[in-house]
């Protein structure tokens, strides 16, 4: 009975918190993107005109799932289909990944991005194999 | 070595590639901390940035870029193109970090 209260605790928990967090998240997203609109990113691999220097820039982030969407996620896959709530993580992960990138493009007088590469990976998995958290991690060349 | 430049493109704007001296690379593997563990216990309830996670992965990958450039140090290059990136989780609780590219002269 015990366990089973500390299990609804922390549903409870992941829900009301993770939801705030990723709510907060998207809307702190999207604020950046659009400030960081003006410099414009390309996975073409051959140097644009125009340009005279180039830099490497990188962004990463390691971000986790909430104990709720973890249940949900696992449930899930009983029956199959979309997993929503992976989805949406990843999405974070890979937009905050490459606005780090632009970010570090900017400091550099940077008004392009080009040859973009994205890598996502399960770091640390854990004992049980199950996706706890994962990286993103964005690269390229950025060009001004 | 901080003079070498790098990047994923296969050239540097302005400059003509004068010679090739092949492939560098470096790699490194690292573990997760117990105490970060803790508090990413946490945060995998709540979710949301494990930002010692991230932390580690910055200081990682600066650690095999650094191998790399020291490698290309010694061919005596002056630019490492086309640079890859790749991350592998090589057993519960550690990743390995690789990185490569091409060593070349520049001018």
């Amino acid at each position: 009975m015990g366990g089973f209260l500390v299990f609804l605790f922390l549903l409870g928990l992941g829900f009301f918190f993770g939801r705030m967090n990723e709510r907060k998240h998207f809307a702190s997203l999207h604020q950046r993107e659009e400030d960081l609109s003006h410099i414009t990113i390309s996975t073409v691999k051959k140097l644009p005109e125009g340009y005279v220097s180039s830099a490497f820039v990188t962004g990463n982030v390691v971000i986790s799932i909430d104990y709720f969407k973890r249940i949900a996620a696992a449930l899930r896959t009983l029956v199959g289909g979309r997993i929503g709530s992976y989805t949406t993580l990843i999405e974070r992960a890979r937009r905050e990944a490459i606005l780090r990138m632009k970010e570090q493009a900017q400091e550099n007088g940077a008004s392009h991005v080009a040859n973009v590469r994205i890598e996502t990976s399960s770091v640390f998995q854990n004992a049980s194999q199950q996706l706890g958290s994962l990286e993103v991690y964005a690269y390229g060349t950025a060009l001004k | 070595m901080n003079d070498i430049q790098i990047s994923n493109l296969e050239t540097i704007p302005g400059t003509k590639i004068i010679k090739h001296l092949g492939m560098v690379q470096g790699n490194t593997v690292r573990a997760k901390h117990v105490g970060r563990d803790i508090m990413a216990g946490l945060k995998n309830i709540v979710g949301g940035e494990l930002r010692g996670y991230t932390e580690l992965l910055t200081d990682s990958r600066v650690e095999c870029t650094r191998r790399m450039l020291e490698e290309a140090h010694e061919r005596g290059a002056n630019a490492v193109l086309n640079v890859r990136f790749s991350t592998s989780s090589v057993s519960a609780g550690a990743s390995e970090l690789f990185v490569y590219g091409t060593a070349v002269i520049v001018e």
